[in-house]
Order: structure tokens, then C-alpha cells, then sequence
């Protein structure tokens, strides 16, 4: 992400693209009815016009600020809501998408639309893979419980006051003048400062004020008289204890490197989370900086707010829970499937009015981006490429028209998979070939796809050569790769990391895969790596690393501490199929005991003979070199050889 | 039989398993043969040519290669004499105006033969001469008979790194000079023609700057540690005698071409101390070096080099002995190879001899070259600067892609 950009977008007030939260959350409550306002969708509904009516009701944005009366009808903007919602599901109904379900998941303020869900959800959630239930049964659930869900709400109509929001909100603000709405900016601006310091107290007063509809206004007199103001002084901190959490998430929500121990930040980021994430409790002291969370208690749970985030675009969506549930790895499948999501959403996405695209959509990109990185952090890939599709709709040129803009950004995208990805490949493919003689024995460690192809390509031009693989716990990734070659009738060994220094000294290559090769040379990736590299070199066995050029990366690293992903530690706790293996059972959240699963770590250059990219085959000096030469994102792959 | 694997049972079911043909489908990948036309095929395939020419230009002279040379120059003289002595340009484009039957290859020979012509000048000079001899009238057209030249020369004699180094470099020049597309085709050709000329010329200022860029290392009462004859090192000795230098040089045998008998006579004539070591005394006589100077074949990708036999393990002694070991090339010298480990690089076999006779029995390492990694390597003096091994990538890098 590049925080420069996302801060532009913060001091544009028109651009206020960002959010979907969830209602068990206060504070977030609060900030999630200004992104609404911009919903695309919401214009649409039925209710619109309805909703003219109340919209007086208490809103934000108007300058003088009246506290808020009580909402007569909650059915009318609930209504508009679920009008919405099937169609924001049937837009995905040719898909399926991964919605893993858990009865018990249920917290007990509901949402309709994690109401439907839950009334139709299979008994048994499955641990951490996911269920995949088809879209369209999901819609026809939906469909079919709706009124029973609107007439349950529209007797407790206390609950879910967040709904109607948005509606009243956005036709408020189709009617407030430009004046208006710049006086309106002046009052933020000056009660921002008084409001900084309490600020997040005031958002979840504000919060409060709003949640509880029926206590609204006395709730919201009481707010006002605690700080010795006028009410309209408190309205407008009001206002701001909204604005604030949308800023905080605008200015350092989606930064990647989130330095987790910075508890403040923290709370921050957590306000705007989608995903809520459970923190596990014992974090090994080295690595409290990243983030580790419990996992399989969030699919559920999001997966029942698929209805209440309405800027998310459902395959963005689906892609999300892919991250979650570990369906998707590997940086260029999850580089693929990010961009194809977002393919989708370019396709239907359509420019709101007063906006423009380049500005709207960077916004509603980075919103994304920010859910995936929730979902799970993003890998080097994903950045790079993240980056070049902002770069390229940056400049798009004005002038042109939006479907011819969408059509270049769709064509940017294929042509961004096609040549950084699987031409990229190919040419990997076409130089590591020539590294392969007859008699070898190649060693690779976990499932690199670049590997399996060089492996398979050495194979069909009709090399002799013998293939080990190296896997190990908790994944076993390397058991899906074994499967694929020995089905093509490759020669394999097939061995836990554990034995790779017995295995090594027949070995006569290392082909290793890599998450990114960062620009000191170190190559990042699987955990493990770094140590079959290290026995490689020790037993002189040179290390083949395989990795596109779109992967490098200019930071530089020395250590896998400092920037790295932790794994669910009930993996390593527990042994897949041995449910014998107990010793663990019951210690998993003493104060003593701490679980480190870590994903990926740093393999230092001096144990990388050469690294092969599609640019041809290079030391690991070089790599600055073809940072730096190709940082444009627009560069043919140029086969020389 | 060794038995590379632990698991040699594997090994040997593979081996009886290649003895039978496992299965159709990858004989027929691995088995035929690169065929080429027979015009272009090298008469000793198994003898690299690159280091019979060295040989001939650098290694001392015994009698019986007397010998072998007065035979062989008393064929080839006329021809000779021709394309050498006069004007090296206008008898070429004179006579092969009516000559169908050019040859790049005899072509390169026939530059191959000057003895103070690199061999990847050489290449680009008998390119050049492709292009005088062509009746091309576009771009395009030349470009493709260039490339076929290119991959005649480097068909003709695989074993030679700075042929293909040449080739490259010139296709590489002519493809990539935006200029040349602006320019109508004469112009274009005649520039061409002038760049590959300069090229000589260019390889003889390259080592003129290495010279000078070598002299700051070169200090008062230094011991040089001198592997093989190259004339790049010799050219640095020169300039540094020449400049009052006072230091001593240990000359390697060179065995079996013996070079370094070569560069000790040369040595010896500009008044330098010189002591001849045999090759195997390198070791024993390392405690006294101050550094290592060589040549190069050719400098790889990884920032290693390839060069004569032996220089890997001078590189290796001087590295566990902390003494800085120091590569003079030309820039065209920079190959786009990244050999892994020595058996990486395509053998270049040349002929040893034992001075007695060898029974059949035994096998004999023929190799003419060995690959140093970059990591024994201290700096590559180049004419682009003193380089780093790292950076040899970054130029190729810019150069090629």
C-alpha cells in the first residue's frame, strides 16, 4: 500500500469510499454509516424515496445539528437494506463461494443478514477448512427467510438502527449544498482539535447515542451536558468521533508491516477491522509485533456479514475467505486470484456521481485491499502487483470515458498475469532447464509452482534425472507436488525436512521456491528453506532459486523477525490424523507454554548459488539490479538468450 | 564403478535402465545428434579450437609443434599472406565480390590467426566482414544474416566462450543502436562495418586502461603471482615496469601448453624478476605472494571466471591464505553463462603431452579451462573499471536485457 496515496485521499472530503463494519463492534458502528453514504447500491433501492421522509433523523452531516429524534420505522430502511442484499448476492451466484458455517459462532446482537445465514447453516463447522456452499443456495436462503427476518426485527426495532442509516444519510447529503457542505468541513475542522484528545471516547459515546435508538436523545443530551457544551458542540464532536475512525483507517489501516505490539495502533486497526481476528494470547516475546489470531473463528463470523459490507464486491469477498481458510497459497495463485477479483469488481464497478474514477476506484481498491489483508497479510506479490494496478489507474488518462477505462484497466490486468506470471514462468522454465543434466538429482523443498514446472518440462525433453522432495509439518505442501510428478511418471524420494542432511549428500541440485527475493539477495520464503539452503551449501549442492521478477522486492531484510507471518500454532500443537498425539491437550493457553508457527523465513544470500528469474539467470548481488531496471511496471518481457 | 548416491541402487537400476531403452518418447528427445551442414562442421570436434590457438600463439615452442606449424603454414601460406598482410579490408571486399562461396567461418580463421587478435574480435571482425560480403538491402535482412553467421561461428567451435562472448556483443550492437534504424541502409551498413574495424582497435585501448587502472595495486616490492599467459596481464607487468615499479613475479609452468615459459621470456626481456614455479608449487610458494593476477576466458554471470586449468585452485590456495586474487579482461570478454560448478561448462579438450607413452587403460583429465567462482575472486580489472564480481551481472544486465 502506499500510505502516501491513501493520505490524498483522506484530505479529499468527497471520498469517503471506505468501510463496512460490523455492528457488534460500538466505534464502528459509528463510522460505517459515512461510507454508506457513497454506496453505489443504496440510490437504487425502492426505499429511497421513502426514506426522505426521516431524513432529518438525527444525521451527521447536517451543519446545525438536532439531536436525533427516535426512528419511527425500522422496517422501511431495513427493507431497503435486504432489497439490496440478494442482489449483491445474485451478482455472485455463478460462483461458489467458500461460506463455512458454525451455529455456535453466533453472537447474540444479530444482523438480518447474519440472521439469514445462521437459520440455514449446516450443524458442523469443519475446523479450519472451509465448507463451500454454492452462492446460489446462499441467495435462495436468503430470499426465503427474509420477511420472517423483517417481521421478527420490525418488533425489536431497538437493535439494528445501523441499517437505515446510510439511506437517510445519502439523501440527506444529495440535498445539502455545496456551501453547506463546506461550512460543514470549517465546524469538523475547528472541533476536530477538541475533540482529538477524547476523540475515540467521544466516537463511542456518539456510538452509543446511535446504537441504542430508543434512549437516543436522552442519551445524546446526557453526552452533551458530561462535556459542558451545547448540544450542537456535541454533535459536531459527535460527527467527528465518526469521522475519526475513518480517517484512522484511511491513513494506516491496510500499512502491511503493522507493528502489532504498538497496542494503540492496534485498537485502531482492530475498530476497523471486518475480519476480527482473535488474538492468540500467548505470542512468543520475539514476534509480538505481527499479528497472530486464533483461526477458524472468524470464517463464520464473516462469513455472516457478507450482507452488511456492501462496498465489498462479492468475489473480492470470496477471495478473502479463500486467504482465510488457506484454500488459496502460494503468491502467484493468490496474486491470480486477487486480480481476477478485482477484474470482477472493475467490471461492475461503476463511477458514483461527483467522483472520478481514477480517484473512486484508487479508494475502493485500497478498501479491498485492506479486507484481503485482514483476511490474511499480503505476500510480496500481491503488493507489487497491487502497486501496478494503482500505478495504472493513475494514469489512466482523463479524458476517457469509464467503460473505455475499465476495459484498459480489465486488459492491464490480463496482461499483468500474463506476462509477469505465466510467461514469466515459462522463461524461468525454459533457463533452469539447461541446469538440469542427466544422472542429476534435484532436490526442492515444499510446492513451488515454478519448480513443478521446471521439473515437469525437464521430464518431457527426456532428462534422466531423479527428484526429492522435502517436506515438512504442519503444511505438507510438498505431498500435492510429489502427487503431480509421480503421476507423470517421475522418479521421486519423497522425505520430511527432518532428513535433509542424510538426504543431501546424493542430491546435486536445490531448486527452491520463493515467496520474494528481496533486494540484499535474501530470499524469502516457506519456512524451511532457509534451512535446506543452508545444508545445500553445506554440502556444496548448489541452490537454485526460482522466482519471478515481479516478486523482488527493494526492502531489504536480514532476519525473518522482523517481517513475517505467523501460522495458526494449533498446527504444530496438534498432528493431523493423530488424534493419539495428546501431550499437548489443555496447555495450549498456559502463561509458559508459547506456540511460534511461522510461515515464511529469510534465506541470507551466501546460501543462494543463483537465482532464476524470467529476466535470465542471476547472483543474488543482482537483484537490486533488476529492481531498479524494471521498477516500471510497463516492461515487455524481453527474452535475449 | 563409484557410485554417486547413497541409494546406488537407484543409480544402477537407472543405468540398466538406460542400457534398455526406457521409453520411445525420451530417446527421441535425447538422442539425435545437433546436425549441422557439413560446410560448418569442425574438423576436430573433440579438440577445442580456441585453446589450439592459444597454444599456438602463446605456448612455447617445442619441436615437434614446430614441426606440425611448418607443415600446416606451408599449406595454407598463400591464403594466408592475402587476407593478412595487405590492407586487412580491401583485398576482403575485393575478392569476395564475385565469391559466392563466403564463409564466415573461414573468415574468423583467417582474423583468428594474428596473434595479438582477441578471438572475440576476431568474431566480430569476420561478422563485419558478413556484412561487406552481403546483399542485403534492409535492415531486417541483415539482421537475419548476421544471426545466422553468428550461429555458424558459435556452431563452428562451442567450446570457445569469447566467440560466443564476440557474437553476441556484435548482434547485440547492431540490433539495439536506435540510430541505425533512422539512417538509410548504406549509411547504416557502413557504420557498421566501421564499429566492428574499431573493435580491434577498441580491445588494444581495453588493455591499455586496464594497464593503467592496474597500477595503484601494483606496489613497491610486491610479489605477483602469475597463472598462464594472457596478454592483458602481461600488458599490466609492462606498464608497471615501464613505470619503475619494483616487483617480483612467480610465473606457474602452465602445464602442457606451458604459457607461463612464454610469459617468463617475456618477463625476463623487460628486465622484471621473474621465478618460474611449477604448477603444483603454487601452494608452497603462496606465504611469499603479495597477490594473484590473472587472466580470463571469459567472466560469467555469477562474477566467476572461466580461465586455464589451475586458476581455480590458486584462487582456492590464495583465498584460505587471505591473498587477494586479481582478474585483468577486456569488457567484451563478459559472458552471459552462469556455470554452477565446473563440470557446468562445456568441456574444452585439448591434447596432453605426457612425454611418455600413456597406456589405454588410463583416462586422461583433457579439460583446458576450470571455472572460479566469484567468491575466490578479489576484483576484475576491466575497462569499464575496477569492478567487483557482483557487478559483472549489472553489466549484463544492462547490456543484454
Amino acid at each position: 500500500m502506499d500510505p502516501r496515496r491513501t493520505a490524498r485521499t483522506v484530505s479529499d472530503p468527497k471520498v469517503r469510499q471506505v468501510g463496512f463494519f460490523t455492528p457488534a463492534a460500538p466505534p464502528d458502528r459509528s463510522a460505517s454509516d459515512l461510507p454508506r453514504q457513497q454506496d453505489p447500491i443504496q440510490p437504487k433501492s425502492p426505499s429511497s424515496t421513502q426514506v426522505n421522509d426521516h431524513s432529518t433523523s438525527g444525521d451527521s452531516l447536517s451543519p446545525v445539528m438536532i439531536p436525533p429524534p427516535h426512528h419511527h420505522s425500522d422496517t422501511v430502511p431495513r427493507t431497503a437494506l435486504q432489497v439490496t442484499s440478494p442482489k449483491t448476492a445474485v451478482s455472485c451466484s455463478s460462483r461458489t463461494v467458500t461460506v463455512p458455517t458454525k451455529n455456535d459462532g453466533v453472537p447474540s446482537s444479530f444482523s438480518p443478514g447474519r440472521k439469514i445465514v445462521t437459520v440455514k447453516s449446516p450443524s458442523s463447522y469443519p475446523g479450519v477448512k472451509a465448507s463451500t456452499v454454492p452462492a446460489s443456495e446462499l441467495t435462495t436462503v436468503s430470499m426465503v427467510n427474509l420477511p420472517s427476518g423483517i417481521s421478527e426485527k420490525a418488533g425489536g426495532a431497538s437493535v439494528e438502527v445501523q441499517n437505515d442509516r446510510p439511506v437517510s444519510s445519502k439523501t440527506l447529503k444529495e440535498k445539502t449544498y455545496k456551501a453547506e457542505r463546506r461550512a460543514l468541513q470549517e465546524a469538523q475542522r475547528a472541533a476536530k482539535a477538541a475533540a482529538k484528545a477524547e476523540g475515540t471516547k467521544a466516537s463511542t459515546a456518539a456510538s452509543k447515542v446511535m446504537t441504542s435508538a430508543n434512549t437516543k436523545p436522552s442519551k445524546a443530551a446526557k453526552t452533551s451536558s458530561q462535556k459542558n457544551d451545547s448540544s450542537q458542540v456535541a454533535a459536531s464532536e459527535k460527527k467527528i468521533g465518526e469521522r475519526a475512525p475513518e480517517k484512522d483507517r484511511k491513513k494506516d489501516a491496510p500499512h502491511p508491516r503493522m507493528q502489532y505490539d504498538d497496542t494503540s495502533r492496534v485498537e485502531k486497526a482492530k475498530k476497523r477491522a471486518v475480519v476480527k481476528q482473535t488474538e492468540v494470547r500467548n505470542r512468543v516475546e520475539l514476534f509480538r509485533h505481527l499479528p497472530q489470531y486464533e483461526h477458524g473463528t472468524q470464517l463464520p463470523d464473516l462469513e455472516t456479514k457478507f450482507f452488511e459490507l456492501d462496498p465489498m464486491h462479492p468475489a473480492v469477498y470470496e477471495v478473502g475467505l479463500q486467504y482465510l481458510s488457506g484454500d488459496i497459497r502460494g503468491g502467484n495463485a493468490r496474486c491470480i486470484a486477487m486480480f481476477q477479483a478485482f477484474k470482477e469488481a472493475i467490471k461492475d464497478y461503476s463511477t458514483p456521481p461527483e467522483k472520478t474514477l481514477i480517484r473512486d476506484l484508487t479508494a475502493r481498491i485500497s478498501s479491498y485491499v485492506s479486507f484481503l489483508i485482514e483476511c490474511r497479510p499480503l505476500s510480496v506479490s500481491m503488493g507489487n502487483a497491487i502497486k501496478f494496478l494503482k500505478n495504472r489507474i493513475a494514469k489512466l488518462p482523463l479524458a476517457l470515458s469509464e467503460p473505455e477505462a475499465k476495459a484498459t484497466l480489465t486488459s492491464d490486468i490480463d496482461r499483468f498475469i500474463n506476462e509477469k506470471i505465466i510467461i514469466a514462468e515459462k522463461v524461468i522454465v525454459k533457463h533452469a532447464v539447461t541446469k538440469i543434466r542427466d544422472g542429476d538429482v534435484l532436490l526442492t523443498y515444499g510446492a513451488s509452482s515454478a519448480v513443478e514446472m521446471i521439473l515437469l518440462h525437464a521430464h518431457e525433453l527426456g532428462k534422466q534425472f531423479r527428484v526429492v522432495v522435502v517436506d515438512s509439518r504442519p503444511k505438507l505442501e510438498g505431498q500435492l507436488l510429489l502427487r503431480r510428478l509421480v503421476r507423470k511418471g517421475l522418479s521421486c524420494t519423497y522425505t520430511h525436512v527432518n532428513a535433509v542432511s542424510c538426504i543431501m549428500q546424493e542430491v546435486t541440485r536445490a531448486f527452491l521456491g520463493a515467496s520474494s527475493v528481496l533486494s540484499n539477495g535474501t530470499v524469502y520464503s516457506r519456512v524451511g528453506t532457509a534451512c535446506v539452503a543452508m545444508v545445500a551449501h553445506a554440502f556444496r549442492v548448489p541452490v537454485l532459486v526460482c522466482c519471478e521478477a515481479y516478486k523482488f522486492h527493494e526492502r531489504v531484510q536480514l532476519d525473518s523477525i522482523c517481517f513475517n507471518e505467523l501460522g495458526n500454532p494449533d498446527a504444530i500443537s496438534r498432528v493431523h490424523g493423530r488424534e493419539d498425539i495428546s501431550d499437548l491437550d489443555g496447555l495450549v493457553n498456559r502463561e509458559n507454554l508459547q506456540l511460534l508457527n511461522l510461515v515464511y523465513d529469510a534465506t541470507p544470500s551466501d546460501y543462494v548459488s543463483m537465482i532464476i528469474t524470467d529476466y535470465g539467470m542471476i547472483p543474488p548481488t543482482s537483484v537490486p539490479v533488476i529492481v531498479r531496471e524494471y521498477r516500471t511496471p510497463v516492461v515487455l518481457v524481453s527474452d535475449s538468450s | 564403478m563409484w557410485w554417486r548416491s547413497a541409494s546406488f541402487i537407484l543409480d544402477r537400476q537407472q543405468e540398466q535402465n538406460a542400457a534398455v531403452p526406457p521409453n520411445p518418447e525420451s530417446l527421441l528427445l535425447s538422442s539425435p545428434p545437433p546436425s549441422m551442414a557439413d560446410s560448418l562442421q569442425n574438423p576436430k570436434p573433440d579438440i577445442s579450437a580456441y585453446y589450439q590457438t592459444r597454444a599456438a600463439h602463446h605456448a612455447v615452442v617445442t619441436s615437434d609443434w614446430l614441426a606440425q606449424a611448418h607443415a600446416a603454414v606451408s599449406i595454407q601460406t598463400d591464403d594466408d599472406d592475402s587476407s593478412v598482410i595487405d590492407g586487412k579490408i580491401a583485398p576482403a571486399a575485393g575478392g569476395r565480390g564475385g565469391d559466392k562461396a563466403f564463409s564466415v567461418i573461414d573468415e574468423f580463421n583467417s582474423w583468428r590467426k594474428q596473434p595479438d587478435l582477441a578471438e572475440a574480435v576476431a568474431a566480430i571482425r569476420a561478422l563485419a566482414a558478413v556484412i561487406k560480403a552481403s546483399q542485403a538491402t534492409t535492415m531486417m535482412e541483415l539482421e537475419i544474416e548476421l544471426k545466422k553467421a553468428s550461429d555458424s561461428l558459435k556452431a563452428w567451435d562451442t567450446t570457445s566462450i569469447s566467440l560466443t562472448a564476440g557474437c553476441d556483443l556484435f548482434i547485440r550492437y547492431v540490433t539495439r543502436t536506435s540510430a541505425l534504424e533512422y539512417e538509410d541502409f548504406n549509411s547504416a551498413r557502413s557504420r557498421l562495418i566501421e564499429r566492428a574495424e574499431k573493435f580491434g582497435e577498441i580491445s588494444c585501448k581495453a588493455r591499455r586502461i586496464i594497464a593503467m587502472l592496474c597500477q595503484d595495486f601494483i606496489f613497491d616490492g610486491c610479489t605477483i603471482l602469475v597463472h598462464g599467459f594472457s596478454r592483458v596481464v602481461l600488458e599490466v607487468l609492462r606498464t608497471a615496469a615501464q613505470n619503475k615499479k619494483h616487483f617480483r613475479v612467480f610465473c606457474t609452468e602452465g602445464r602442457p601448453d606451458r604459457t607461463g615459459l612464454r610469459l617468463s621470456n617475456e618477463l625476463a626481456k623487460l628486465d622484471v624478476p621473474v621465478k618460474l614455479l611449477i604448477d603444483s608449487a603454487v601452494a608452497y610458494t603462496m606465504d611469499e605472494v603479495d597477490m594473484v593476477l590473472v587472466g580470463a576466458d571469459a567472466i560469467v554471470e555469477s562474477g566467476g571466471i572461466i580461465n586455464m586449468m589451475g586458476t581455480y585452485q590458486i584462487a582456492l590456495v590464495s583465498h584460505s591464505m587471505n591473498k587477494p586474487v586479481y582478474v585483468a579482461a577486456e569488457s567484451y570478454k563478459f559472458a552471459r553463462l552462469y556455470p554452477l560448478d565446473q563440470k557446468d561448462v562445456g568441456p574444452a579438450l585439448r591434447t596432453i603431452d605426457f612425454g611418455v607413452p600413456i597406456p589405454s587403460k588410463v583416462e586422461v583429465e583433457k579439460s583446458a579451462r576450470d571455472y572460479t567462482p566469484p567468491l575466490y575472486l578479489t576484483l576484475l580489472f576491466t575497462d569499464l573499471g575496477v569492478l567487483t564480481p557482483s557487478v559483472v551481472s549489472d553489466e549484463l544486465i544492462q547490456l543484454y536485457l
